[in-house]
């Protein structure tokens, strides 16, 4: 029995995350960091040259969406003083206005709003959830970093979290792409068979905003259009880390990082109790 | 390959005469490609032979409803033509099938003619079911799609089942159409390099290659020595990535748990790899128009021994599946392409070269740094079956780990700033070119044409195109049993085809 034998050869190669960190998350171009108050020639050029429109000179300084970044670092090039890459992969949010840094103080208030809100749904969760996957325009690498979770690198079944085929058994719909106008209504007819209480997540940038691909005359500008979306995993595509907090954060097994930072796996204690198989 | 907006026939008829010439001597037909131009849109038929790219291109005057179809004698520009007929809003006269392939518009809607000056307003769909193909009694549709089961791309497949006689499998691809050829019109060179790394994402390295080497050609310029052994590098990792899936999901359907598992693995640790190299799991960024961004973020010893331990886990494991009897069981027979419907179909990548049809551009049309690299040979299988379309990846992993080492070598000899640098200065670009790559898929063509470095028109033609109509035809064997091992073996990826 040759692929027995062999199936033991690697010894444990599962991440030790959420309970504990794992080095390689650490490594990721995660997110762009934009420094508060930025402002000047170098920053407007930043803004132009940014492909998405992802980057906004106001008066009080330059914003920039993270729904709308797809990483490639040019505004790290032109004004390295503002804007510069963050390790990490805990970027999802659970608001679509927390994506956008600098904050601004109306919007915590509505990302603690929705935060709240969520918890309450996702109450009855307290068991094994379930994860029905949706493409609506990808580019096709999201798909394998979905499929990557059920590798034994990530592993996702250790936390009691599986893909289904049937909507009427999921509870976290995860979608990918911009939203072509030919998969609006396959999409909604998926979430509507799905029970409540759900959740939606909308993996990767082009889900999130359209990103780079999207608004012509058969794309859309992310998701949220056609189905209500609680988690948004900016992107292009999200790492599996990146998807996996962002189901994590979904289900109230972590908590919302702050903004560029760490999170705090909150929920350790409660996978603990979900009957997993040790 | 320079084009420059060229017209070879007034006529279309004369157009259509030279093309089927050229295919009955011999010559592969790898593409018709419409462009909105002055007094009409332009019709632009590619072919290749014996190492050599030819075209032959024709206006369909403004005010003409359509054209002489291509496809009563050439079979292979079926698809291209209905992609036409949807975009362009053009008929092929005398084409045996014309329902919509890209975008099924509502009668009366606009075609979007992408390229043309003014962005298209939103399309209306109907995407109503088909009418059976096969009319008679006992004839059903079994649809399985375009929300399937499992992590997959959106795609609806038909199985119509007609009575006593083998069932017969169609696809409706237009669910996922972005609209994508649009998307590029008035971009900057650089930003149409994330555009197409965006087309087809697992292939995204292959396709800025091919973007950038049209924009190349039409500049009359040349990516310098260390750029092109950095983007065969890249190249071949993501060919390694892309055979890796192949096999994951053929023994994920074989139930070959462990080798699964153990595939999963390498693919991961691969995937881990390319990031060290650029920041990207999918090589993104790397490749730029003139050049790449600048040199790996790793090098040496480092990468060189990642690499060979990659190696020689992956060869271990393929080596032990490809000896797995219940394994192989299941490929042998499944899916078959004849040489005969292969040639026909044009079949291009390992889907070709598991039917007789060898040509790879690495070899034949050499790009980047190919032409200078040692190969590992890929034997030529005839069967034609998903067997034959496995042992060719499993011997193009081989033959990608070997190029890669040569390229990292080469790299290294060069030192940290090599002569010529990491990327030529392409200047605002002014004309019409053809880009290439051999993408894991296969052929991978780029039709690219830029006015004072803004892009007018990028037609990408993607392998997974080309051969998913091949596809539909690989079918005489046992649909419901065989499907998976089928699609696993031709690894096409349904954004790519979509657009
Ligand atoms: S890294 Fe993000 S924000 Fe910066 S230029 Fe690129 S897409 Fe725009």
């Amino acid at each position: 029995m040759p692929w027995v034998t062999r199936g033991l050869r690697e010894g444990i190669v599962t991440t030790p995350y959420p309970r504990h960190p794992d080095g390689y998350g650490r490594s990721f171009k995660g997110h762009v960091v934009c420094e508060e108050k930025a402002t000047g020639t170098e920053v407007a050029a930043a803004a132009a040259a940014c492909p998405t429109g992802a980057i906004e000179v106001g008066a009080g300084g330059a914003r920039l969406d993270r729904g709308r970044c797809v990483l490639c670092g040019r505004c790290c090039e032109v004004a390295p003083g503002s804007f510069h890459f963050q390790p990490g992969f805990e970027t999802a949010a659970l608001a679509r206005p927390a994506l956008v840094v600098p904050g601004r103080e109306p919007d915590d208030g509505e990302v603690a709003r929705a935060r709240e809100q969520l918890r309450r749904r996702v109450k009855a969760l307290r068991r094994s959830v379930y994860l029905r996957h949706v493409d609506a325009g990808s580019d096709g690498s999201e798909e394998w970093e979905l499929a990557a979770l059920m590798g034994p690198i990530y592993d996702i079944n250790r936390l009691g979290i599986f893909f289904t085929a049937s909507p009427r058994h999921a509870d976290v719909l995860l979608v990918t792409g911009v939203g072509t106008s030919g998969m609006l209504v396959p999409l909604r007819l998926t979430y509507d068979a799905m029970p409540s209480p759900k959740v939606v997540i909308a993996v990767g940038t082009d889900a999130v905003s359209g990103g780079l691909t999207g608004g012509t005359y058969a794309s859309g500008k992310g998701v949220a259009a056609a189905v209500p979306v609680d988690v948004f995993v900016p992107g292009s595509p999200p790492s599996p880390f990146g998807i996996l907090y962002g189901i994590l954060l979904a289900v109230g097994l972590v908590g919302q990082a702050p903004r560029g930072g760490e999170a705090r796996p909150a929920g350790a204690e409660a996978m603990e109790g979900k009957g997993v198989a040790p | 390959m320079r084009l420059d907006g060229r017209l070879d026939w007034h006529d279309p008829r004369g157009f259509v005469r030279a093309v089927v010439k050229r295919s009955n001597e011999g010559a592969r037909f790898c593409g018709l490609f419409a462009s909105p131009g002055a007094g009409g849109t332009r019709l632009l038929a590619v072919l290749s032979h014996a190492g050599q790219l030819l075209t032959e291109a024709t206006l369909v005057p403004e005010g003409a409803g359509g054209f002489p179809a291509l496809t009563p004698a050439v079979p292979a520009a079926a698809w291209y033509e209905r992609e036409i007929r949807d975009l362009f809003g053009l008929e092929p006269y005398g084409h045996p099938r014309t329902d919509p392939l890209v975008l099924p518009l509502r009668p009366g809607s606009p075609a979007p003619r992408p390229g043309s000056a003014k962005p298209a307003a939103p399309a209306e769909l109907d995407t109503s079911p088909l009418p059976a193909h096969v009319q008679g009694e006992g004839v059903f549709t079994l649809s399985y799609g375009p929300v399937r089961s499992g992590v997959f791309e959106s795609v609806e497949y038909l199985i119509e089942t007609p009575g006593e006689r083998i069932p017969h499998l169609r696809a409706r691809v237009f669910y996922k159409h972005r609209g994508m050829e649009a998307r590029f019109a008035g971009l900057s060179l650089a930003d149409g390099t994330l555009l197409a790394e965006r087309y087809e994402g697992v292939a995204s390295v292959a396709h800025a290659i091919a973007y950038c080497s049209a924009l190349e050609s039409a500049a009359g310029a040349q990516a310098p020595p260390a750029a092109e052994l950095l983007r065969v590098l890249h190249a071949e990792l993501e060919r390694v990535a892309n055979h890796l899936d192949s096999v994951l999901r053929h023994t994920e359907g074989a139930g070959q748990a462990v080798a699964n598992a153990r595939i999963a693995i390498h693919k991961e640790r691969l995937q881990r790899l390319r990031a060290d190299l650029s920041g990207s799991r999918f090589g993104r960024g790397v490749v730029v128009p003139g050049g790449v961004a600048g040199p790996p973020l790793q090098g040496g010893d480092a990468v060189l021994g990642a690499l060979g331990r990659l190696e020689k886990g992956i060869r271990g494991d393929l080596d032990l599946l490809m000896a797995t009897p219940s394994f192989v069981d299941r490929l042998r027979g499944a899916g078959v392409v004849p040489p005969e419907l292969a040639r026909e179909r044009a079949a291009v990548g390992p889907v070709g070269r598991a039917s007789a049809q060898g040509e790879d551009l690495r070899s034949d049309r050499p790009y980047a740094a190919y032409a200078r690299l040692g190969r590992v040979d890929v034997q030529e299988r005839g069967s034609g079956d998903a067997l034959a379309r496995q042992y060719v990846r499993a011997d193009e992993i081989v033959d990608a780990f070997h190029l890669s080492r040569q390229a990292l070598d080469e790299l290294e000899a060069l030192g940290p700033q090599p002569a010529g640098g990491w990327s030529v200065d392409l200047g605002p670009v002014t004309g019409e070119a053809l880009g290439w790559a051999e993408a894991p898929q296969g052929e991978l063509l780029y039709l690219v044409s830029a006015e004072d470095g803004r892009l007018v028109r990028v037609k990408p033609r993607s392998a997974s195109f080309h051969n998913l109509a091949l596809f539909m035809a690989a079918f005489p064997t046992d649909i419901f049993t065989d499907f998976v091992f089928i699609e696993a073996s031709f690894g096409l990826s349904i954004a790519g085809v979509a657009g």
